[in-house]
């Protein structure tokens, strides 16, 4: 990668932040007339994902998604504090999120980091773009948590691998142009890891096809992929034969956010605690203010308190000086610590809707239009997909404190 | 929500945390705070000189008190250090008091005992009463003028350190408002001290009897600053104990991780357990949410409105958090948790005692809930 770009003066950063602030409050279109997902993993629409494309086409256009990402590559070749600012301007203006997270997010770092100049030049362009959508393929039907002993085959033959087997809970998955697979290219390996390998798939083949799948919210978002005698070049291996395990642990820790090459923006709106909040505040209880309830005042206090808390750590993880203790704590227990919160949070919300917690989407009585159990639902998501709590406190365990393995 | 601070460090602020950090693991490691615990003074005296020899009680005294001049944000990395190695001495006490006399001292009393403090010299301040309300100002002890003398009655309680401070600086009515008078040692009896009995063994605390105890009339602290002094003892104290407890959690934490990874049950090191390693990867999500609201409050000390939730939020989680995983680390220690000798119970006891000092998590989330949502 070339040289890092300077530091910005804080002249020229305010230039930036101010430009970026005038674009979004420009050109943020809020209310579409349908309801947006809140998170990549809740696209289900036609008139959702065309939406979302073309939004994050926009703004990449615009020089505020993959600012700080190497020119040469498609990114806009700038210090990554310009990124930041303008994600900051994005937030500011509640801004829909960014659609293709398994590309922004996990496949474009791999590739920037470990990738070949040809892989750079095929991949990075079209995914800041959204004209080319990325899929995860990790989980199988029978391979869960137990992520290591995936199964689905990939079998050389000459300048070919055929892949035969099926994953599953692929977002995006039918609307994807490229799938980051785990597949199993050796059965005599020493161990499991050994015989895995990793994979820049492309979908749009003979012999892949794909299920959708009705999520406990009612909406669709995501699929199981099917692979039956799917033939792909043998240029789609990454990282070598039998290092499948290594890197998808490296794209796990771009997703857990530890290892940070950040595109900009994001792909699962954050929870504003306002808005909760708010929606105590416009509550009542027994003919009073709900706030006025000794024990929801008390419990609204305790999330405030962690979601302070979460919110500086974010800030904490950047200072070295406030980390040296355990280095590894703060970034691994991000995704268990936040997702935990946000199911907790919105279970809660919940709560403060007396006979109207009974309502749900599409109903005209529902508060807020069904958004709060809808969120609530979503939240499992989070705390089940991209490795679930209970293994996020494993990796915790094992990875921060040092604790032994479980097995 | 405009009142929620952010976070930051300072240089002298780092500096003074690795300082502190060899400083209390070498001058207090846990032989010798089992040691101290029988003994009457409760602290060494050599470490406690050594203390005020590196301007440790200085550091937010301002220069013209012969202070270093910086602020309280700079104490946390002590105060941590000492919590986390179980280091007891009246620092804690000290700076409070000091941070006490800089709200509501006069000049001279401000020139007549900061640069004492600031050279080492111990002081505390005499709050509690038997009521055991958190509510500084719900007290009854009295003191009535009688020509230039202002006579005093009632007892104090939790008066730490007492035996060891030069000065005194307790609350009392006056005429039916709450006014700081400036006791010193000398003017007390060795019998108006009382040895307390206290849950955290490795501190010592005394409760005072006024009764009799008459001090010069202008002994006081200025009457139309009670309101910012009691504020200011308050944050200050919260300040301080967030700190000592979170380096306390941290110290738990890793006194039960060692356990974990070297006992062995069922032919495997127990730490292999979920049952125990979850709840300890939960505890330890805590501790670090705990520290990282210490550091905020540090930095937003001193900032209307934020510095006071800030610390507030600083307080409840480190009180939680210490409870919690002190709590758990006797459970996980099994027989020998409940044993005496198991350190677990020098952390869970201690936390209880500072939760009693300045309120506890609860009272501290109670305080919080009317700065964030009336």
């Amino acid at each position: 990668m070339a040289d890092k770009p300077d530091k910005p003066s804080a002249a020229e950063l305010k230039e930036f932040g101010d430009a970026a602030d005038a674009w979004f409050k420009e050109n943020t279109v809020r209310d579409p007339g349908f309801m947006l997902p809140l998170t990549f993993m809740e696209v289900s629409t036609d008139q959702q994902f065309d939406f979302l494309r073309d939004w994050q086409r926009k703004v990449y256009e615009a020089g505020f998604l993959g600012a700080s990402w190497p020119k040469e590559y498609g990114g806009g070749g700038m210090h990554s504090e310009y990124q930041r600012v303008a994600t900051r301007a994005m937030k500011k203006h509640d801004a829909p999120i960014m659609l293709n997270a398994i590309g922004n997010g996990w496949a474009g770092p791999l590739i920037l980091d470990l990738g070949s100049e040809e892989q750079k030049q095929t991949y990075i362009k079209g995914m800041l773009t959204a004209e080319d959508i990325w899929c995860q393929g990790f989980s199988e039907p029978e391979h869960g948590s137990d992520l290591g002993n995936a199964q689905l085959k990939a079998v050389k033959e000459g300048d070919e691998y055929v892949l035969n087997g099926s994953k599953i809970w692929t977002s995006l998955g039918d609307r994807a142009k490229y799938m980051i697979l785990l597949a199993r290219t050796d059965f005599e390996a020493e161990n499991k890891y050994k015989g895995l390998s990793f994979f820049l798939n492309p979908m749009k083949i003979d012999g892949i096809s794909t299920s959708r799948i009705k999520k406990l919210t009612g909406e669709y978002g995501f699929v199981q992929t099917f692979f039956s005698d799917a033939r792909i070049s043998a240029d789609c291996l990454f990282g070598g034969e039998g290092n499948g395990w290594s890197m998808a642990m490296k794209t796990l820790e771009y997703e857990r956010g530890a290892k940070v090459k950040p595109v900009g923006g994001y792909f699962v709106k954050e929870l504003d605690v306002m808005q909760i909040v708010e929606l105590a505040k416009n509550s009542m209880r027994n003919g009073k203010p709900l706030l006025d309830d000794p024990v929801m005042r008390d419990k609204m206090t305790q999330y405030m308190i962690d979601i302070q808390a979460l919110n500086l750590n974010n800030t904490r993880r950047r200072m070295p000086q406030l980390m040296q203790d355990k280095p590894m704590g703060l970034p691994l227990m991000n995704k268990l610590a936040r997702t935990e919160l946000i199911r907790e949070l919105t279970e809660f919300s919940l709560g403060f809707q007396g006979t109207k917690a009974g309502y749900y989407v599409g109903d005209e009585n529902a508060v807020d239009d069904g958004y709060w159990h809808r969120s609530y639902l979503n939240s499992f998501s989070a705390t089940i997909g991209g490795g679930t709590s209970e293994i996020q406190r494993n990796i915790v365990a094992e990875h921060a404190l040092g604790l032994p393995k479980t097995r | 929500m405009d009142n929620l601070g952010n976070i930051g460090t300072t240089e002298e602020q780092i500096e003074l945390m690795d300082v502190a950090t060899n400083f209390c693991r070498d001058k207090s490691p846990m032989d010798k705070v089992r040691a101290l615990i029988d003994d009457d003074l409760g602290y060494d005296p050599d470490v406690w000189k050594e203390i005020g020899e590196l301007g440790w009680l200085a550091i937010a005294i301002p220069e013209a008190h012969d202070g270093v001049g910086l602020s309280m944000a700079e104490v946390v990395p002590i105060a941590e250090q000492m919590g986390r190695n179980l280091m007891s001495t009246p620092f804690g006490t000290t700076t409070l008091a000091a941070q006490a006399l800089l709200a509501g001292g006069s000049e001279a009393q401000q020139a007549a005992w900061l640069p004492k403090i600031a050279a080492g010299c111990a002081v505390t301040l005499a709050l509690s009463e038997d009521s055991g309300d958190w509510d500084l100002s719900n007290i009854a002890c009295t003191g009535k003028q009688d020509g230039d003398q202002l006579v005093l009655s009632g007892k104090k309680q939790l008066v730490r350190w007492a035996d060891s401070a030069e000065l005194i600086i307790a609350s009392v009515k006056v005429d039916g408002d709450v006014r700081f008078a400036l006791i010193e040692r000398s003017a007390l009896a060795d019998s108006a001290l009382r040895r307390e009995s206290i849950i955290d063994e490795t501190a010592r605390s005394f409760e005072v009897t006024l009764d009799g105890v008459t001090i010069p009339a202008d002994a006081l602290f200025d009457a139309s600053r009670t309101r910012e002094t009691i504020e200011k003892i308050e944050l200050t104290a919260g300040l301080i104990y967030a700190a000592e407890m979170c380096g306390g959690s941290q110290a738990v934490i890793d006194y039960t991780l060692e356990y974990l990874k070297t006992r062995k049950q069922f032919d495997k090191i127990i730490g292999s357990f979920q049952a125990l390693k979850h709840p300890t990867v939960d505890n330890y999500v805590e501790y670090e949410k705990a520290r990282t609201h210490l550091y905020s409050a540090a930095y937003s000390w001193g900032e209307q409105g934020r510095g006071e939730v800030a610390v507030r939020m600083a307080a409840a989680q480190a009180h939680s958090s210490y409870s919690r995983a002190a709590d758990r680390s006797i459970q996980f220690h099994g027989g020998f948790g409940f044993t005496h000798d198991c350190d677990a119970q020098l952390h869970r006891r201690k936390a209880i005692f500072d939760g009693a000092l300045i309120g506890d998590a609860a009272y501290q989330r109670s305080k919080l809930a009317g700065l964030l949502f009336d």
